[in-house]
């Protein structure tokens, strides 16, 4: 993709996220989300994509970030505004922990092992918080009113997470630019190899787990406060919904790509949306059907595919 | 010369198989040191034990002196220690001057040190060296593309990027066009002297280890068999018999 065309999606982007929950009040709540997958799908391929480490457990720091949230804004008798800004804080610290203590035990299994380990993950941080009492259990927590008018609440998440997504994105985009991405792209490759040439791969390795637990647990604070209640398996710990439809928008869009997750993010959360509206009652089905058809004719994703025929044509 | 590696009564086991067995020998620095021996005599091990890839099981390597056998692989390659593999490895989804870059000295740096794009300067020599190898025009190719041969002159054209002090190379010109192996053994040449690297190769092509190496170490049966000039090693009755079998 050329420099123009990478300014054009920018814009358009940015154009939708500031302008469209004005122009379109009805669907604030679902670019909220629009922004909440993106993030998901960006920081789940800088592992995923970038550095061959396929995750199902980047979900954790959302959860983390959301029950960190929660519990603050539940005990430290603040304003909301003031609880919701230490709860991030709290949230962001606790998951780049997490990611820094779990990155060192788990990141030197490779391949479907690595995989596994994560899946596990998922379903233990669940199992904890559904029978962890101090946080509600299996009944989950709810989160304080937001204080303001009705209806400026989902405007001020939607604009909240369209933020997080920006920054990740750039954050990201800056980062593939250094030789730290080389780095992440040469583990990916040939990790022995890399380890051959002395490349410092365990800190490189925890430190791209870190950043994407930064973000998960950030849109995790707000994506908490937004919905209004966490369950520890349906909203925090998701593994079968949130945490592999992270994987699977990478994988539309094409992993290892720039615009590749972002891309994937925005067809399958129109996809689903679709679904939803004109499949109700079917739309698992429906769903479960788009990720065989990604998986099977789509496994280099969207950018993968648009690069091969580009590349075809110009050989023809 | 001082010796810049050392392995000294290394023996290594995979199970039952005693892969190297007792095995003693000297890297000079500044030299080109040949490694042969027929299929199965333990080379590739012994570059493995003293890369660091498999723990010893009896004996001690001294790189510049100082003991490296506890040492993981990375530790190793950042003291100035590179191997190459048989199976050629390199970064096949990154283009060739990627692959260069992030084989640079600087990128065994620290993460904060990561966090810089590539600079102009490591650009330029990684190019300079592709050139070196025959690579330039190829380097934005992925290097998945290129084909077997290329792919070995390029993991070389890494490990000079790394510039090491000592360079292990497994079977350099293995599956490289025979018309391209004498502008090989002349990069291999000029690198040892231009650029200061020693070198250790293993090689089975016979012609090429003759010409090129100041002194071949033999191993069989993962023993030291003979060592010496390539003219000695050549006309030692034990290597013929290693190769040939005993008439």
């Amino acid at each position: 993709m050329s420099r123009l065309s990478d300014w054009h999606i920018a814009a358009l982007l940015a154009l939708t996220g500031i302008a469209g929950p004005l122009l379109l009040p009805a669907l604030v709540t679902q670019f909220a989300f629009l922004w909440l997958m993106i993030v998901f799908a960006v920081t789940w391929d800088i592992l995923g994509g970038r550095m061959g480490y396929n995750s199902f457990g980047n979900i954790v720091f959302f959860g983390i970030g959301c029950y960190a949230a929660a519990v603050i804004q539940r005990d430290m008798g603040l304003p909301y505004f003031e609880g919701l800004a230490l709860g991030l804080v709290v949230g962001t610290g606790l998951a780049v922990l997490a990611a820094a203590l779990l990155g060192s035990a788990l990141l030197g299994i490779r391949g479907h092992y690595f995989a596994i380990a994560t899946l596990g993950l998922t379903v233990a941080s669940g199992e904890i918080a559904a029978g962890w009492n101090y946080v509600g259990a299996g009944s989950g927590m709810a989160l304080p009113l937001y204080p303001g008018a009705l209806g400026e609440r989902e405007l001020f998440f939607s604009y909240s997470l369209f933020a997080v997504a920006a920054c990740c994105f750039l954050l990201c985009r800056w980062l593939y630019s250094t030789r730290f991405g080389l780095a992440l792209n040469a583990i990916r490759d040939d990790h022995d190899k890399a380890d051959a040439m002395g490349l410092r791969t365990t800190p490189i390795k925890i430190f791209a787990w870190c950043i994407a637990a930064f973000f998960l647990a950030l849109s995790g604070g707000l994506a908490a406060n937004m919905i209004g209640f966490i369950d520890p398996r349906d909203v925090a710990f998701a593994g079968a919904t949130f945490g592999v439809w992270m994987v699977l928008m990478a994988i539309l869009g094409g992993k290892g790509t720039l615009w590749g997750p972002v891309l994937g993010a925005v067809v399958f959360h129109i996809t689903q949306e679709i679904f939803w509206t004109w499949l109700l009652g079917w739309q698992r089905v429906a769903l479960g059907a788009l990720i065989v058809i990604i998986v099977v004719f789509f496994p280099q994703g969207i950018m993968g595919w648009w690069a091969e025929r580009r590349a075809r044509r110009e050989a023809a | 010369m001082s010796a810049l590696l050392e392995v000294r009564n290394v023996t290594k086991r995979f199970g039952g198989v005693v892969a190297n067995a007792n095995i003693s020998l000297g890297v000079e620095r500044g030299e080109i040191a040949g490694l042969i021996g027929p299929n199965g005599s333990g080379k590739s091990t012994l570059f493995g034990c003293i890369a660091g890839a498999h723990a010893v099981d009896e004996g001690d390597i001294l790189f510049e002196g100082a003991p490296i056998k506890h040492l993981r692989t990375a530790t190793i390659a950042r003291l100035g220690l590179i191997r190459t593999y048989q199976q050629t490895r390199i970064y096949g989804a990154m283009s060739c001057m990627e692959n260069m870059a992030i084989s640079a000295r600087e990128a065994q740096g620290g993460l904060l040190s990561l966090l810089r794009p590539v600079p102009p300067a490591t650009s330029r020599r990684a190019a300079d060296l592709l050139a070196f190898v025959g690579l330039h025009e190829k380097r934005e190719e992925k290097a998945a593309r290129l084909s077997f041969g290329q792919q070995k002159l390029l993991e070389f054209a890494m490990a000079l990027m790394n510039e090491p002090k000592l360079l292990l190379l497994d079977e350099p010109t293995a599956g490289i066009n025979p018309t391209l192996i004498n502008g090989l053994i002349d990069r291999l040449r000029r690198a040892n002297s231009e650029l200061g690297v020693t070198l250790l190769v293993i090689e089975h092509n016979m012609r090429v280890i003759m010409n090129l190496a100041h002194r071949i170490t033999c191993l069989a049966h993962g023993q030291v068999l003979a060592e010496g000039t390539p003219d000695e090693v050549r006309d030692d009755a034990r290597v013929l018999d290693a190769y040939l079998g005993v008439a």
